[in-house]
Formats: structure tokens, sequence, C-alpha cells
């Protein structure tokens, strides 16, 4: 528990700034502004193909933006600015060490979870902190081992990520997201690789960070869950968001056509 | 088929109506009859033939005079041909260590955004797997022709700091490496490549959002799982290699080859020689094959639930349920 108490005290703004991307002549973000709070829960709903985990991608620079910023905590994903005298200044592209080192405010929690396969439960969490020279290795073990045992995995420490469940290796894969006490947590369809038995303990685990006022950015299909954690729901489709407001206003009184006509065909 | 099988598990007959009160026959109990197994006419005969070819073999290794086994027996040890055998060596583990070094960093360079960079890398692959092995070393052997002198100097001048006699730079045994560990670098660069590109995308997305460094992406997250079909190819390269050596015998380096020739030429004892390098270069590939064994073990790691036993264990558990039937019946099967 005192592992991740912390993560309540650190802020974690995130501010996207008239974002737009295309893929060729596909546009998948066209001009998205949005601001997220510390500490809030925002869900990203949109139909397939929408731009949602795009969205999602660009907060910690795995996907470039054509136009537009984000910023963390007021600094920049991937650039750097520096004033001039006279004129706004210049934005210069980071180094790929400077990327990295502000990377890592961001944890991510994929879809197919991405865990290592040749590394145990334990070796999967302990990589990152000790590659960044955070911690020394029996230090980073211990990390792990709290970790596991908060998203109740405590026995299958020295498992191998093929032995494991899938919603075991998904609760190892935000364990080792944590590892790194990261302002904001993004989950890109964190439940829509498992068996319909599998979901509940993941949502279990996403449900106690929102409670310990992590910044939490979800993209899912899973609309109960969404009413009940988020502050905010975010519907956007074809690239642009169309509507967002509390799940009560967005799931509950959907105000744009095709928000009603996403919710009628979900629910 | 003479009966039919019903739901229950006993023979009914079509011509037997079913009565009210009838005696039910008892069930049969299938686990309990005794099992006839299918003969394989074709395997066994096929096997006898194979048999017969193989003792036909073995039979003419020991009546035909022509083996002169006492001539195998009296230089299979020879100081000549364990320094033969001992540069052969040498060439393959020098050769194979700056193939493999320099087709990592080449593989690495196609993979890389450059454009200049990965043209080159393309260029280089593409130019010494054009070349035949044998033409290549000879033509290292006879670079003095081409450039008589090699320095260091001004840049597109002739102006020398310090300059070498090409002949006594590149050597034969700087030639055989060369030919040996460039072609080596060209194959060896698409192995590695091809193990790389084998490894999932997401892998190196999960190591970018962990923000480890380029280094550890590459040696701690992603050559790890491209091990896994890098290394049987990468045994073919070395294996071929160490066969490949005795190319170079054409540029009258004295590698095991070259030393049975130059025996056989004075002795006449042809086939016996021949037989020596034939069983040191057998004897060295079982090594190897060994080798691949252990160490591909080693990298399927996670890659399956169990791993599979040696052949070490499985000698061991196949021994111990032999024991155990000559103890006690029935037999306890013995299972790692």
């Amino acid at each position: 528990m005192t592992i991740l108490d912390h993560t309540a005290t650190t802020t974690g703004l995130v501010e996207i700034r008239s974002v737009s991307k295309s893929y060729g002549n596909h546009e998948v973000l066209h001009d998205v502004s949005l601001t997220i709070e510390p500490g809030e829960v925002v869900t990203i709903l949109g139909p397939s193909g929408s731009g949602k985990s795009t969205l999602l991608r660009t907060i910690n620079h795995l996907e470039t933006v054509d136009r537009g910023w984000v910023s963390i905590d007021g600094s920049l994903i991937g650039y750097e600015h520096r004033p001039e005298k006279d004129g706004p200044g210049k934005l210069y592209e980071l180094k790929e060490k400077e990327i990295l080192k502000r990377r890592t405010q961001v944890g991510v929690v994929f879809q197919n979870f991405n865990l290592f396969p040749h590394l145990t439960a334990v070796e999967n969490i302990v990589e990152a902190p000790v590659a960044l020279k955070r911690l020394s290795k029996p230090d980073a073990r211990e990390l792990a081992l709290g970790l596991l045992d908060r998203v109740g995995l405590a026995d299958k420490a020295d498992a191998y990520p093929r032995q494991l469940s899938g919603g075991q290796q998904q609760r190892v894969a935000i364990a080792r997201a944590l590892a790194l006490q990261p302002k904001v947590l993004l989950f890109d369809e964190p439940t829509s690789a498992l068996d319909p038995e599998l979901v509940g303990e993941v949502l279990d685990v996403i449900r106690d960070l929102a409670k310990l006022g992590t910044t939490l950015v979800i993209v899912t299909h899973e609309l109960g869950f969404a009413r009940e954690v988020s502050d905010r729901i975010v519907f956007i489709d074809h690239g642009h968001i169309l509507e967002t407001g509390t799940p009560a206003e967005v799931l509950g009184n959907p105000k744009h056509p095709r928000t009603q006509d996403f919710l009628a065909k979900a629910l | 088929m003479t009966s039919v099988i019903g739901r229950t598990g006993s023979p009914t007959t079509a011509s037997a109506p079913p009565l009210e009160h009838a005696e039910p026959k008892a069930p049969i109990d299938f686990g309990a009859l005794t099992v006839v197994p299918t003969r394989h006419w074709a395997r066994w005969i096929l096997g006898a033939l194979v048999v017969f070819v193989v003792a036909q073999l073995v039979f003419s290794l020991f009546t035909e005079p022509g083996y002169h086994w006492e001539v195998f027996a009296k230089y299979f040890f020879a100081p000549a041909i364990l320094r033969g055998l001992g540069l052969t060596l040498l060439l393959t583990v020098v050769a194979g260590s700056i193939g493999f070094v320099a087709g990592g960093v080449l593989a690495l360079m196609r993979l890389s955004k450059s454009p200049l960079l990965s043209s080159f890398a393309w260029a280089f692959i593409w130019f010494f797997r054009s070349i035949p092995l044998l033409v290549q070393v000879i033509v290292w052997f006879n670079l003095g022709y081409l450039y008589p002198t090699i320095g260091l100097g001004i840049p597109f001048t002739t102006e020398y700091f310090v300059e070498f006699q090409t002949v006594s730079l590149i050597s034969a045994f700087a030639a055989a490496v060369l030919g040996l560990a460039l072609h080596q670098a060209a194959y060896s660069a698409e192995i590695i490549r091809g193990g790389i590109l084998s490894v999932d995308a997401g892998q190196l997305e999960a190591a970018a959002a962990l923000g480890l460094p380029a280094h550890v992406r590459v040696f701690r997250i992603i050559l790890p799982q491209a091990a896994r079909s890098i290394l049987p190819n990468a045994f073919n390269e070395i294996i071929g290699l160490l066969k490949g050596t005795s190319i170079v015998s054409v540029i009258a380096l004295s590698e095991v080859f070259y030393v049975t020739q130059v025996i056989y030429n004075r002795n006449h004892m042809v086939i016996p020689m021949l037989i020596v390098a034939v069983v040191w270069y057998t004897i060295l590939t079982t090594v190897l094959s060994i080798a691949q064994f252990y160490i591909e073990r080693h990298f399927a790691r996670g890659s399956v639930r169990v791993l599979p036993p040696t052949p070490i264990q499985r000698a061991r558990s196949w021994v111990r349920t032999q024991w155990d039937r000559l103890d006690d019946a029935p037999a306890k099967e013995v299972r790692s």
C-alpha cells in the first residue's frame, strides 16, 4: 500500500491542444483539444477507428502529432520550447534520451499486455527502474514484490508470462507500469483481449488506482465500468471530440446524435 | 461391425425387438479387453531393407582392405594433423566472431531509419553474398597486385604518413580471415535481421513506453527474444563456416584438410587420409550440435511452459524405469 500512496500527492495535468494527425490522406485526429486535471479519471469512448487509441498514444509520444501539442504538467511531449527576445520562440525536437525521460512520467497498459515473455513477472517489473538507475536491484525487487502483492499476484512472482492467464498477465503489466511511479496512467483497451470471466479482476485493480488519485486515461468498451469509475467521459468519432461530460450526462443523456447512435448499439 | 452398440453400452441386434421384461445383457467393460495392434507391413519391409544396407556397409568397413585402417590410426592423432586442426578451429573462431559481430552491426544498420546506413548495409550484403567464398579468398590473397601498398595518409592523395607492403600486411592467414569473416558477416546479418523482425512490434513499443534506453531495448528485450529464431540458423552457419575453412587450402594455409592433402600426395594413401579429415570434421560438428541443443534450451525460457528434458535427463529416467521393472512388477512409469 505504502508504495502507491505517494501518487495521491503528485500532479498529473495533461493538456492536449489542437492536435491533428493524418496517416497519408486519412485524418485520424482533427483539431482535438482536451484538458485532463490532476487525479481525474477520463474515459475515451468511440466506435473502432474513431481515433481514440491514437489520441491516447499521443500522450506519451508513441504517436507523433502533425499539428498542435501535448504537455504534462506544463512540459511539452517530444519538444522543448525555447523562447526568444522578440517573438514566440521555437520548438526544438528532443533527443531520444530526453523523450525517454519524459515518457517515464506516463505509464501505458496495452491491450495485448506486451509483457516481456523471456522474463518472469518480477523481472518484468524490475527491468525499468534498474535500467533507468532509479533503484538498486534488491530495492527494485522489493518494490516489484510489493506491487505484485498489490495486484493480488504475490505468489506468481517467478512465473513466466506464458504460465499466467490473460487477466493475471494484464495485472502484471499494470504493476510494471506502476513501478516507475508515473503521474499519468494510460489504458489502451485493457480488457479487450481478455475472456469475459477475467475482465473483472483487471477492472478491480484499475478501480483501486482511480481511488488513489493518479490521473487515469482509459480507452474501453466496458460502458458499465466507465460509468462507475470515470469523472468525465469523452466521446470521439472520425477524429473529432463530439461530446464530453460526466458519465450521467454523456451516457445518461447524450446530446449528439452519433453518441446516441453509438450507445444504442453498445447497450 | 455385426452389432450396434446402444446408448447404454450394451450390444443390441436389429432383429430382436426390445422386450419389457427381457433379461438385460451384462454391459461389456471395454477397458478390460485385449487390444490387437495394427500391423505396419510396409514399415517392417522397409525397415528390414535399411538394416540390410547398414549391415552390408559395416561389414565392408571391416573387410575391405582399401580402407587401410592402420594408416588411419597412425595419422589420426599425428602432430601435423592436430596442428592443422588447431588452425581450422582458430579460423572458425576468429572469422566466426568477426563475422557475427559485423553481421549484428549490419543488421541494425539495415533496420536503421537512416536511408544512407540502411542502403550501405544492403549493398554490403548484396556484394559479399554475390562472390563465391573461394573467389573472395583468392582475391584477398592477391590484393597486392591491385594495391601494392596500404597506408594511412591524407584522403584522396598519395601522401602517406605510414605505408605497408600489402603482401606483408595481408598474409595467407589474414586473407583467409578476411574472406571468411566478410562472407560470414553478409550471411549472419540477414539471419540476425530476420530474428529481430520476428519479435512482436508490441515488445519494442512496451520497452519504449517504459523509457528503456536503446542499448537495454536491444540487448535485454529484443535480442534474447530474437535468439530463438536466430540460433538454429546461426548454428547452421557456424557449422558451414567450420567446413568452409577447408576452402582456404587453395592459398596453402595448413588447416586440417590441406595437411591431409599434403600427406596423401606423399604416401598415396588418399582414402585413409580423407577419412581422417572426415572423422575430425564429424567430431567437431557433433560437439557444435550438442552445444546448440543446450543453448537453444536456455533461450526457450518463457516460451514453453515446461522445458524439454535433456538427453541425459531422459537417459536417467529410462534407466530408472528399467531398474524399477527388475525389482517389482508392475513397473512404475517414470515421467519427467
